[in-house]
């Protein structure tokens, strides 16, 4: 199956977007290496701003070149962008509404050995909470060539998470992967006894999920919002209304990020069941990516496992 | 505009935000009195942008970094024409645009601020979009000394050094007070002077109530090369006497006697200078 890094296709889309309005800019906090920019540094070198070393002032710049017509696409590990620059955030781009696109990279646990001064595992809960803040979480190249697509062209404040290693194809063309904000979509339908909920690294996890819990005679959904914020709150009515039973899947802590969010769509109802699984309100123990996930339960494996013994309680 | 009716536009604008804050019985009194010279000399002598121009990407911009003084640029802002001068008789009001601090839903008014450490960033930000498009407007910020404690104040002023900014001018509203008292005891960000110019900034201090020497080192080009740094040294509360140099009258509402006390003297002035 193809894959990709999902940095790489971002900068392969702000090479193309300088070439359609060179008013796009790249802003760096001596972050272009880590942000795979370097392509885009080579070919524009004139549309690449470099701050360094200060996420806060990286993101205030931002504000002020989109303020004054560029199209400022502001690259930061997202830890640092999430949470040293929050402020920035909330009140230079959300509340002026500055036309500034928050990339954040090597999010979650990506940076795994390299502690929690490096993880992000708490940033969508943050920034969903931000008025006039658009949140989004690529699962693979086609989704994430779509969103490019549509974030080089719209005038709304955004963050987007990314992480670093490559993700396996879950979209077969970059149309059906992205279409707009709030617009999620159901990827895997096998049957109506739970719906699995996730978007961005973990989206290819749910659905091995999926696939060995129908050896098991359990039928799952999958459902990739892909915005976090704006929700597909009609898609989350919709797969509540035909399993009752939803499960999210995410790489942040289990407070406040998007099992939070569809919480906060079903509880109203009553009717719906909801297990999220995600990071624990505890230190993240060390290790790779993998070691983690299957450390915290949040494998394919073990995730079928939790769903199912949900389901038989 | 002479110096002598540029000083009285900023007595007047200095009754106008007296009597707003009194009326709302809300506002940063000691603050906008302060700056109340600054803002004149800036908007009726130097910064190119009228209401019409507004939106013109050429326009010189300003941005209000110590957002709290926001009742003096409200005053200036309806003098120069960007909304009229009966739209402030909601200052502070529910549901009201006029707030206490700059937002971009009142006319002339570019970005929101008043969370400190901000304005010398963005408009770091808008000297560099115009170097980027060589365009040759020129983009103003006003700062507090006291706000000079914030550590994005230096992130800021290390990029606009590094990036030669010399179509940025930073003004620091220099009066060596701040809400809790004499800046030097509270935070000491002294030498400001010698700090700025080993940031990169071409430092030019000035009386900051003088209109003539205000006027003077606003239309000055700046042939440097550098982002300049206008240090005023300025007296809060300046133009009411007995709010002058006062860190209490930071944002007290003055009392029924205090506000005919300081409505006298005001109109002295302006009588004055008529
Ligand atoms: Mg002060």
């Amino acid at each position: 199956m193809a894959s990709a890094k999902i940095g790489d296709v971002i900068c392969q889309e702000m090479i193309g977007a300088v070439a359609k309005d060179r008013n796009v800019l790249a802003v760096t906090s001596d972050s272009r290496g880590s942000a795979a920019l370097n392509p885009f540094a080579a070919k524009w070198p004139e549309n690449i701003v470099e701050m360094g070393i200060a996420e806060q002032n990286s993101v205030t710049v931002s504000a002020g070149l989109a303020h004054s017509g560029k199209r400022p696409f502001t690259f930061a590990p997202a830890a640092f962008l999430t949470m040293r620059s929050i402020e920035q955030v909330k009140v230079d781009v959300a509340y002026s509404n500055t036309n500034v696109k928050l990339i954040g990279i090597s999010g979650g646990n990506s940076y795994s050995y390299l502690g929690a001064t490096h993880h992000s595992l708490q940033d969508l809960a943050i920034t969903r909470a931000i008025p006039n803040l658009e949140v989004y979480m690529p699962a693979d190249q086609h989704q994430a060539r779509a969103l490019m697509q549509y974030l080089t062209t719209s005038n709304h404040p955004a963050y987007v998470r990314i992480g670093k290693v490559a993700l396996p194809d879950v979209y077969s063309d970059d149309e059906t992967a992205f279409q707009q904000p709030g617009h999620g979509q159901v990827v895997l339908d096998l049957g109506h006894d739970v719906t699995i909920i996730t978007a961005g690294e973990t989206l290819h996890i749910a659905l091995d999920a999926a696939r060995q819990l129908e050896q098991t005679g359990i039928h799952a959904q999958v459902v990739d919002p892909v915005s976090i914020k704006p929700l597909d709150q009609a898609l989350i009515n919709q797969v509540a209304d035909q399993t009752h039973h939803l499960v999210t899947l995410e790489e942040h802590s289990r407070i406040g990020g998007l099992g939070a969010a569809v919480a906060e769509i079903i509880a109203p109802r009553g009717d719906t069941k909801l297990n999220i699984i995600g990071f624990p309100d505890a230190p993240v123990i060390a290790g790779t990516q993998d070691e983690v996930f299957h450390f915290y339960q949040m494998d394919a494996p073990a995730v079928a496992q939790q769903v199912k013994t949900w389901l038989e309680k | 505009m002479e110096i002598k009716a540029l000083e009285l536009k900023a007595a007047q604008m200095r009754l106008a935000t007296w009597q707003m804050i009194y009326r709302a019985k809300n506002g940063h009194t000691g603050s906008d009195l302060s700056c109340a010279d600054i803002l004149v000399a800036l908007y009726y002598s130097a910064l190119k942008q009228t209401p019409a121009t507004f939106t013109d990407p050429n326009r010189d911009r300003y941005i209000q970094s110590k957002g709290h003084a926001v009742e003096i640029l409200y005053s200036v802002l309806a003098d120069r024409g960007y909304f009229p001068k009966e739209a402030l008789a909601t200052y502070s009001q529910f549901n009201s645009d006029f707030i206490g601090h700059p937002t971009n839903h009142i006319n002339g008014i570019e970005l929101n601020t008043g969370s400190l450490g901000h304005g010398l960033g963005l408009a770091t930000g808008i000297a560099l979009a115009g170097k980027l498009d060589q365009r040759d407007y020129h983009v103003y910020t006003l700062m507090g000394d006291g706000e000079q404690a914030e550590g994005s104040v230096w992130e800021a002023a290390m990029a606009a050094g590094n990036y030669k900014l010399d179509n940025l001018t930073a003004i620091i509203d220099h009066n060596r007070l701040q809400i809790t008292g004499p800046t030097e005891q509270v935070m000491n960000s002294e030498p400001l002077a010698q700090k700025y110019a080993a940031f990169g900034f071409n430092v030019v201090e000035v009386n900051g109530n003088d209109m003539a020497a205000l006027v003077a080192a606003l239309q000055a080009p700046n042939e440097t090369g550098k982002p300049q740094l206008i240090l005023a040294d300025t007296i809060k509360g300046k133009g009411i006497s007995f709010a002058e140099n006062q860190a209490g009258w930071h944002h007290r509402i003055p009392t029924p006697e205090e506000y005919a006390a300081g409505v006298a003297e005001l109109e002295a002035v302006i009588g004055g200078l008529q």
